[in-house]
């Protein structure tokens, strides 16, 4: 008897590899899919899934068939480099990632030092969400490209409003503390302190990535240091429960954010019923006057029962396609080659382009607000009734910020 | 200033209640089997998702009353056919039993509702601010957490201290060989006891669960707290359980209201020292590090007070 299930013990996971899948085009997937990032990850998986899809339809990737294989990293950096690995090992050649500037710093790191140690086999690495500007300036690599407009590309547009705005006397920053909230911070305070002297910074808050579920402590500091406008980089949970306690004490400020509409937001908005107080910037809203785009976003939400949050991800993956059609191949090197400096007709519509440079695309940037909706606003957020209404729109020449990148290319 | 006090020993309080709910339940075990159960936060997290289900089929009230004695019931199955056969093989056999249990029941828990959050709502009964505080309101179910944990606490210690089950546990708390050598049955006391202790964090699960995030990561993230609560109250104290769970509370609460920082206090680093690690530690504030202030505790207990603030016994 022991000695049948030993056998079996060191047979049957053999088995499992047997199986092997017709060759598809392949994309790791690596973000988080349990833990503090759970809803976020999943709503960014089902996206690509859903790309996927729609370039299935058109003949998939130079006649290849696209393949999203799902990746849970828990928002570690550790964990993911682990994840990247066990990608690579399964002939995976493109990575794409978003969620944590943490992560991306270190899967950018790995993706290069890999590539460097291993010619002739490397991976591309697309982040679609990880916005610190120092993956595309400081330790920007050839293999990585960022189709989301980085945090200072946020912040100026973000602030270029706000200067308008002369009701704004108080401000309270409160963030997440890594690499991303400290650039959301940092830039706040300078870009505010250019453009709007007046303006008093009345708190300056970090706190833990994902780890706190209640932040009625956090709230009562809000209030107490007599703020009239908070300005946050939170995103996923960090913001829905940032919001649904704000909801619970009744607290009525105004709040610029870059992250609002992800999964849980407009609830909690909705709850704290700020009627067009909460700001977003973002690449893109549903309700645009946009055609083609309005009907993907009907598609994508009978399906799945969520607003496109993602339309980087569109955009991420239709340049995909035009670049290996243009580099009539899938190799990465030859694929990454054909996207640097491609110009692209957007998902919401205008021109944007990958920069050379450094990688960056730069696109129409949004600011928009939630609340009660017109006819204008056809769309409304997690069936609350309040959809995103246009404030502002920014064209992608005006986004243009410079850049200390100093790439290495490939010979 | 005197509203952000209040607000932060109300939510401290309740916090600190909250705790207490569950150490109670881990510090009984502990001084009775002798075993510290590390999935005594699993319970927690059981009893937030029977709750989040049971609400869904039949409401929350019921919800309240049967997911405890649901949780419970599986605690006194766990302790009369796992650890009592492990016990034979010491103190080190059953750790690692629970060990392995609190792993497991996070998975069964996956696989059942998944990883991402579940929507365990607050009953509408309850959803409206119970007061104004100053210009906050204070939700009115915060207030019904509290109260039920005050209730609890109240039952508990009547139960405890009035009844003959009471005087047994009493006794076997401190003294639980004697109490054997009595003719008790042990055996069933055990299973009573363990019953019970998950049980209480089952309630804490169920009413934490809709205004904390009921996820399958509950138990991680207020798991090692409970640890602090039950080392720095006295390990089989349960009054120094009550005490620790209501200053663990108050000071992460309070810890977040603080600003002050070493660049507060001596004022700014030179600039010759900025971009080193002598610059980030000037410049963190006590309201970044707010949640290890209660592990700096812990180390400074063990350090100084090894037994715990009310501990009775010190292994």
């Amino acid at each position: 008897m022991r000695k049948f299930m030993m056998a079996a013990a060191f047979t049957l996971p053999m088995l499992g590899g047997v199986a092997m899948a017709q060759e598809t085009f392949k994309i790791g997937y690596i973000d988080p899919l349990s833990g503090g990032g759970a809803s976020v990850g999943e709503v960014g998986l089902k996206t690509f899934q859903f790309l996927a899809d729609d370039v299935n339809a058109k003949g998939g990737i130079q006649g290849k068939k696209v393949e999203i294989v799902p990746l849970d990293n828990k928002t570690n950096p550790q964990e993911s480099l682990i994840q990247a690995q066990k990608a690579i090992d399964a002939g995976i050649r493109f990575l794409t990632q978003g969620n944590g500037s943490s992560v991306a710093g270190a899967l950018s790191d790995f993706v290069t030092k890999y590539n460097e140690r291993n010619p002739g086999k490397e991976v591309l690495y697309f982040n679609y969400a990880a916005v610190d500007p120092v993956l595309t300036n400081a330790k920007c690599s050839f293999w990585h490209f960022r189709w989301d407009a980085n945090s200072d590309i946020k912040m100026e547009a973000l602030t270029n409003y706000m200067k308008t705005v002369p009701s704004i006397k108080n401000v309270y920053l409160i963030n997440q503390d890594y690499s991303f909230g400290e650039a959301v911070r940092s830039q706040a305070k300078a870009m505010l302190a250019a453009k709007r002297p007046d303006i008093k910074i009345v708190g300056d808050e970090l706190h833990p990535l994902l780890k706190i579920t209640d932040f009625a402590p956090y709230i009562a500091k809000i209030k107490a240091s007599g703020a009239d406008t908070v300005v946050s980089g939170n995103w996923g949970n960090d913001f829905a429960l940032l919001l649904k306690a704000a909801a619970d004490a009744g607290l009525k400020v105004n709040w610029y954010t870059y992250y609002a509409g992800g999964p849980g937001g407009p609830t909690a908005v909705k709850q704290a019923n700020l009627n067009h107080q909460v700001f977003a910037v973002s690449e893109g809203i549903p309700n645009l006057d946009h055609p083609s785009s309005q009907e993907f976003e009907k598609a994508i939400r009978a399906k799945y029962d969520f607003s496109l949050f993602y339309p980087r991800a569109v955009n991420e993956m239709r340049m995909l396609a035009a670049a290996a059609d243009k580099a009539k191949s899938i190799d990465p090197v030859k694929v990454a080659l054909a996207l640097e400096g491609m110009e692209f007709e957007v998902f919401d519509g205008g021109k944007g382009n990958m920069r050379k440079d450094d990688h960056q695309f730069f696109q129409p940037i949004y600011i928009a607000s939630l609340g009660d909706r017109s006819e204008r606003e056809p769309f409304d957020e997690e069936k609350t009734g309040w959809g995103w209404k246009l404030v502002a729109k920014i064209d992608a020449p005006a986004t243009v910020l410079p850049t200390t990148c100093k790439m290495e290319r490939p010979n | 200033m005197l509203e952000l006090i209040v607000i932060s020993t109300l939510n401290g309080v309740l916090f600190g209640m909250l705790l207490f709910l569950m150490a109670s339940g881990l510090t009984v075990i502990f001084s009775m089997l002798g075993v510290l159960n590390f999935a005594h936060a699993s319970f927690y997290m059981l009893g937030a998702f029977f709750g989040f289900q049971i609400s869904r089929w039949f409401g929350f009230w019921p919800a309240l009353l049967i997911a405890p004695l649901l949780a419970g019931a599986i605690g006194a199955g766990v302790e009369r056919f796992g650890l009592r056969r492990v016990h034979k093989n010491g103190h080190v056999a059953e750790l690692l039993f629970t060990f392995g249990l609190a792993f497991v029941i996070e998975e069964v828990a996956q696989i059942i509702w998944g990883k991402s959050p579940v929507d365990f709502r607050i009953p509408p009964l309850l959803d409206f601010p119970a007061f104004t505080i100053f210009s906050t309101n204070y939700p009115a179910y915060k207030m019904f957490m509290l109260l039920v944990s005050i209730a609890i606490f109240a039952g508990l210690l009547v139960v405890l201290k009035k009844t003959r089950i009471g005087l047994i546990v009493q006794a076997a708390l401190t003294h639980p060989h004697m109490v054997g050598h009595l003719g008790h049955n042990v055996g069933r006391i055990f299973m009573l006891v363990f019953g019970v202790g998950t049980a209480l964090a089952a309630v804490a699960g169920v009413i934490a669960g809709p205004a904390l995030v009921t996820q399958s990561n509950m138990a991680g993230l207020l798991g090692p707290i409970l640890f602090v609560v039950v080392v720095v109250g006295g390990l089989g104290s349960l009054p120094g359980a009550f005490v620790a769970s209501l200053l663990i509370g108050l000071v992460q609460t309070f810890a977040v209201s603080i600003n002050g920082s070493l660049s507060g206090a001596f004022g700014p680093l030179s600039p010759d020292y900025a971009s080193t690690w002598l610059a980030d530690i000037w410049g963190v504030t006590v309201a970044q590090i707010a949640p290890i202030v209660p592990y700096l505790l812990l180390v400074l207990i063990l350090i100084f007070r090894p037994m715990g603030l009310l501990g009775t016994r010190d292994t």
